[in-house]
Parts: C-alpha cells; structure tokens; sequence
C-alpha cells in the first residue's frame, strides 16, 4: 500500500532553499510513513546531510547530466519514475515558479489531485491528508479534500516551521532511464535579475513602499530603513508599473503573495488587490500621512506622518536597538 | 498559425470575499465579472502573434453562461471567434483541463496560450495539465515570448524568483502569460460591435465524454482572522518612530 511521502526538491550546487527543510519537517510531523527527498542536478549528493538533518529518511539524487538544467517534461517523468519506485502516498512540492511549474505536470500524469500553495497540510481523521490553502490571494482560505487515491499538495514558502531530526537519511538509487535528446523542453540560459535583493516570498521582514514616495529616487529612504532591518523591498503595483522600482517589487493579488514576520508599508494606501498580498504578514506596519488611509485598518502598528520625516528616524532607531542587542 | 486561448472569467480584484456559513463557495450575488487578468496577457500576446504570422485566434472558455461576457469582450480585444464549455457543476483544475483539452483537441493548434493562475482559485493548474492531456511541452509564467514560425521552434523567457530562465521548446506547445509579457490592448469601440457578431460556439460540458468528477473538493471556506485594533502613534515624528521601534522590540519582539 502506498505510504509515506515523497518531497520534491530543487538544490543549486548543494545549496538547498530554506522551503526545502520546511517541507521536509512538515512531512516528518504527517508521520507515519517514510520521508523520501528527491533532488535533482549537479551537486545534489552534496545536500545529502542537510536533507536528513530536516528529516528526510531516505533520499533519491538524479543527478546525472540529463538532470543538470531543468526541463518540465524531463523532470516530471523523472518523478513519476520515482513515485513508481517509492509508491508514497503523497508528493510535496515547493510553491516557488520552480515547483509551480513541476507539481501541476506530475499531477497530470499521476492522474492525481494537487492542492497548490498550501499554507497547512494535516492528517484528517479519516487517516488522509488535508490542506489549508489561500484563494483570492488571501482573502479566503479553503480547507480541501483530495480525492484521487495519490495526492499533491504544493507548499507555500515561509509558513512552516522547521525542525532539525538529526537523522542519516540513507541513500536509495532508483534510475528513472530517460533519455535527455527526448526532454522537449529545455532551460538554456538563467538570468540572474537582482544581485543581492531578498527574495520576497522568504522575506522575513519587507519593506514596502508605494506612490507616497513620490518619485523613484526617493526609494533610497526605505533602503535604508530596509538595510537597518535586514529587510527585502517591495512595493504596490503603480510604483512598479511607472517603472521606479523592478516588476519583482510588485506585491498584491496580481503580484507577490507575502508572508512576512513584519510588513511595513510606505506610503501605501490600502487598497484591497495590495492587502490580499499581504494578509498572511504576521504584524503590518503602516507609515502614511493620510489618517483615513484604509491600511490603518489592516495594520497592527501604525504611525500618521510624513513618511520622509518618519523613515529616517526609524532607521536611525532601528539602528540603536540593533546596537544594544 | 492556429491559436488557442483559455480565457476564464473571475470576480474582479476590487471584490470583497463574502461568505455563508457552512457553504463551500462565496456569496456571487452583486459582483462584478471579469477576464481573469493574467488571460488578458495571453489574449494580447495571441493577437500579437497573429499580427505577424497570420492565421486565428480562438477563445476557449469553460463556465456558466455569465461568461459569454468575458468571451465577447475576448473577441472584442481582437479574437475571431470562440468555443464556450457550457457547465453550472462544480469542477476542479483537473476537469476544466481534460474538457479544454478535449475541444483543443477537435478544434487543433500550433500552440496554446494561458494565463499563469487564475486570480480566483490562485491554483496555477490549468495550462500545465492541459499540456500533459495533449502531450504537449510547456513554459509558464512567461514574460517575453518569441516564436519561429518557419523553424517551429519557442523561445520564451520565465519568471523565477529573483531571476528569469530562457527555455527553448518546439511547437505545438503550451504557453501560460505572467504580467510583464505585453501591455494588453483595450476593445475600440467598432471592434466591440464586431464582437457581436463573432462566432461563439457552445459546448455543453456533459457532451465531452470526459470525467467531470473533481478529486480537489472544498470542505470549508474561511476569512482571514481579523487583526486586533491597530495602534496608531500620532505626533512628533521622531517620538512616533522612537516608540514604535520600542513596540516593535519588546511588544512584538520582531526586530
Ligand atoms: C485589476 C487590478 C489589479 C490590481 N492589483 C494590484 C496589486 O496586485 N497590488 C497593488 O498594490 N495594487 C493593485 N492594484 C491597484 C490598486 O487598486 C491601487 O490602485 C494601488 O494599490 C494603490 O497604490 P498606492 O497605495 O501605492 O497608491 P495610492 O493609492 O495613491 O496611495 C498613496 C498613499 O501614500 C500616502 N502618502 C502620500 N504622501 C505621503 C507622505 N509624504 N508620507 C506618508 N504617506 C504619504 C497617501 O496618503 C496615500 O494613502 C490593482 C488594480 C486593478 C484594477
Ligand atoms: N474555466 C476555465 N475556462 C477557460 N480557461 C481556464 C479555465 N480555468 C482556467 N483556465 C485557464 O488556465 C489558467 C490558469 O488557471 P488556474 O489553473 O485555474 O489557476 C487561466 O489563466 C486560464 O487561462
């Protein structure tokens, strides 16, 4: 009988992402079962001790040269070579563009269902899986069933919290035999946008502003308040699509879903495509001018000001207590 | 070049979530329709297409017979004609793909164009599963796309966090738009009377022969919880900021 689960996984040189460990130690908890990582690419034995470290049992590498640069049909066989080998009961995988564009292929040819960017996933009464997921961008949440006798659930980044087992995660050699001149789809070139930039999604603390900046030169005011906090940036929609700040910064229903520790928002009014990115923030912060400004509703903190005067003072501040510490 | 766009309609972003209690779907009544945002993408990248190869732009739609809107307004963008999937059911990603793959199927393509994720459901399905059913290859979340038509070959650029990757896959394919790709054109008005004579097929869903029973199924709907009463600091700006800092590092205990 299919039992335990299997994590798919995406390692740069080793280097898994933190949502990589999240998963593991959310499967770990959904015992019992065995926790099965699959990892594809150049390196991926290199991840083996960190796998088991976040409670993988057992761990799988494709790392041979067919796996070295993705390819959504070749890697999506791939896992459905190892699902035949490890017969689980469901399949994790990260709710990052890179998991986004593998769980719904492998889903498809499973013929199972997938429950995407889940915030929860628990063990039902009835011995099954089940899933929390946001809908609206946040507005809602559904509690979902999944019927099909496999089950896929893509896991949304920065919810779950991780947990170090300490286990030896042994080493299962399963060959899918593929034939990487078949892959049809292939990545020939990767473009790395942002240098240093945080990315959003994983952002412990962002920094956020909006068209109270007034012009894009004066996103140099929240870098700083960004750079004291060790926070990321981001922004409403108008301020990315005037071109003041990179289409990455864009948060809200048609941009980024964030869930952040702490939100600041700058200059933002509040609207509500803005507040249905930002409604899984665990504290929201808003800096506006305007007292009737519909963010001081979402928010936990708020201060009425101007932001030019308020940000400074608050980097410096911010700049003190970190001293202290 | 024959293309398909999906085209779902879904509240639009300014709606407030209302809900029922005990019901598994919100509260429809009063809101307004509309083309699910990212389809706009995919609609203006398919005509831009069109543009330069020639050929057809056909709209497929899958839903109840509010989204005949949705399609004129497709059609009024520049889309010449359209297939509606006719179904009140409840269904799932799943089976809003095999029934869009299906009538792809009859209708045929060179490729195959979707949005990356309805705002509604936000599952970022469709397009994929709809490739699997075809046995197509796929590039989502796409922000630059260029086609040979001669040597049938994609070249598309897509969205990663932090970076973009280029991928290169052969027609017949499917294509999902993110934001970013084109600036989506608005209906002229002789082209919205146009609309109204475009052909737009009805398909009932139950004539497809395929599985219409959902395996994703909603149990429960809820709203965020709600934050407690904000506290809102008023006054001299550095004092403002000094005690929120303060809040922040031993109220909240986040920095
Ligand atoms: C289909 C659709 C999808 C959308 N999706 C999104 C989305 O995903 N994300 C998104 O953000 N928006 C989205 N929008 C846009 C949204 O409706 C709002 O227009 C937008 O969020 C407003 O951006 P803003 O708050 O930066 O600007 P504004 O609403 O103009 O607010 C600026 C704020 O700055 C304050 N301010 C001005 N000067 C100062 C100062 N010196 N100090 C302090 N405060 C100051 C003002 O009081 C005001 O509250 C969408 C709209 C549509 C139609
Ligand atoms: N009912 C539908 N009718 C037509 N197209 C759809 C439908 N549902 C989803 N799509 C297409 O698939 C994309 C992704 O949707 P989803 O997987 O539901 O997030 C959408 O942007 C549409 O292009």
């Amino acid at each position: 009988m299919a039992s335990g689960i299997l994590v798919v996984i995406n390692q740069e040189g080793g280097r898994v992402r933190r949502v990589g460990f999240e998963m593991l130690s959310l499967a770990q908890k959904l015992a019992p079962g065995q926790v099965t990582a699959l990892t594809f690419g150049d390196g991926a034995e290199q991840s083996k001790d960190s796998l088991g470290q976040y409670g993988a049992d057992q761990v799988v590498f494709l790392s041979g040269s067919a796996y070295h640069h993705y390819s959504s049909d070749g890697f999506a066989d791939a896992v459905v070579k190892v699902v035949e080998g490890v017969d689980p009961e469901s399949l994790f995988f990260p709710a990052t563009a890179w998991g986004k564009d593998l769980a719904p292929r492998v889903a498809g040819l499973l013929g199972a269902g997938l429950a995407s960017d889940c915030t929860e996933v628990y063990r039902r009464d009835d011995g099954r899986l089940g899933a929390v997921r946001p809908i609206y961008a946040g507005k809602a949440f559904a509690r979902v069933a999944i019927d099909s006798p496999r089950q896929v659930y893509s896991i949304r980044p920065n919810i779950q919290p991780v947990a170090e087992t300490q286990r030896a995660a042994a080493v299962l050699a399963i060959d899918p035999g593929l034939d990487a001149s078949q892959f049809q789809a292939r990545v020939v070139a990767v473009k790395e946008s942002q240098g240093e930039q945080l990315e959003l999604t994983e952002a412990d603390i962002i920094v956020s502003g909006g068209r109270g900046v007034k012009a894009p030169e004066n996103f140099k005011v929240l870098e700083d308040l960004a750079s004291a906090l060790g926070a990321a940036m981001g922004s409403s929609r108008p301020v990315a699509d005037e071109g003041w700040v990179p289409h990455s910064y864009h948060i809200g229903q048609t941009g980024k879903v964030v869930s952040p520790t702490v939100y600041f928002a700058v200059g933002i009014s509040g609207a509500i495509q803005h507040l249905a990115g930002i409604s899984g923030s665990k504290y929201i912060v808003a800096i506006n001018s305007d007292p009737d400004a519909p963010i001081f509703k979402a928010a936990n903190y708020g201060i009425v000001g101007d932001l030019f005067k308020v940000v400074p003072a608050l980097a410096e501040e911010v700049r003190h207590i970190k001293q202290d510490a | 070049m024959k293309i398909l766009v999906l085209v779902k309609q879904v509240p639009d972003t300014a709606t407030k979530i209302r809900l029922n209690p005990g019901d598994t779907a919100i509260q429809t009544d009063g809101i307004k329709w509309v083309i699910n945002p990212y389809d706009e993408f995919a609609i203006e990248e398919c005509l831009r297409l069109k543009e330069k190869a020639g050929g057809e732009v056909v709209v497929l739609s899958l839903g109840p017979s509010r989204v005949e809107e949705a399609i004129r307004q497709a059609l009024a963008m520049g889309a010449d004609r359209a297939i509606h999937v006719m179904t009140d059911a409840v269904i799932d990603s799943q089976v809003a793909a095999r029934a869009l793959a299906k009538v792809a199927q009859e209708e045929g393509y060179d490729l195959i164009v979707t949005g990356k994720q309805a705002v509604d459901d936000d599952q970022a399905q469709v397009g994929a599963l709809v490739a699997v059913e075809l046995g197509l290859p796929q590039v989502t979340v796409v922000i630059e796309l260029n086609v040979d038509v001669e040597s049938r070959r994609i070249r598309a650029e897509r969205e990663l966090e932090g970076a973009s990757e280029i991928v290169e896959l052969p027609m017949p394919a499917v294509i999902t738009a993110q934001r970013g790709l084109n600036e989506p054109r608005y209906p002229t008005l002789p082209n919205i009377m146009k609309a109204k004579k475009k052909e737009v097929k009805s398909v009932p869903l139950d004539s497809l022969g395929v599985d219409t029973t959902p395996w994703v199924r909603v149990e429960e709907l809820t709203l965020p919880p709600e934050r407690p009463a904000a506290k809102i600091l008023t006054g001299e700006p550095e004092e403002a900021a000094k005690e929120l800092a303060r809040l922040l590092h031993e109220e909240a205990k986040v920095i």
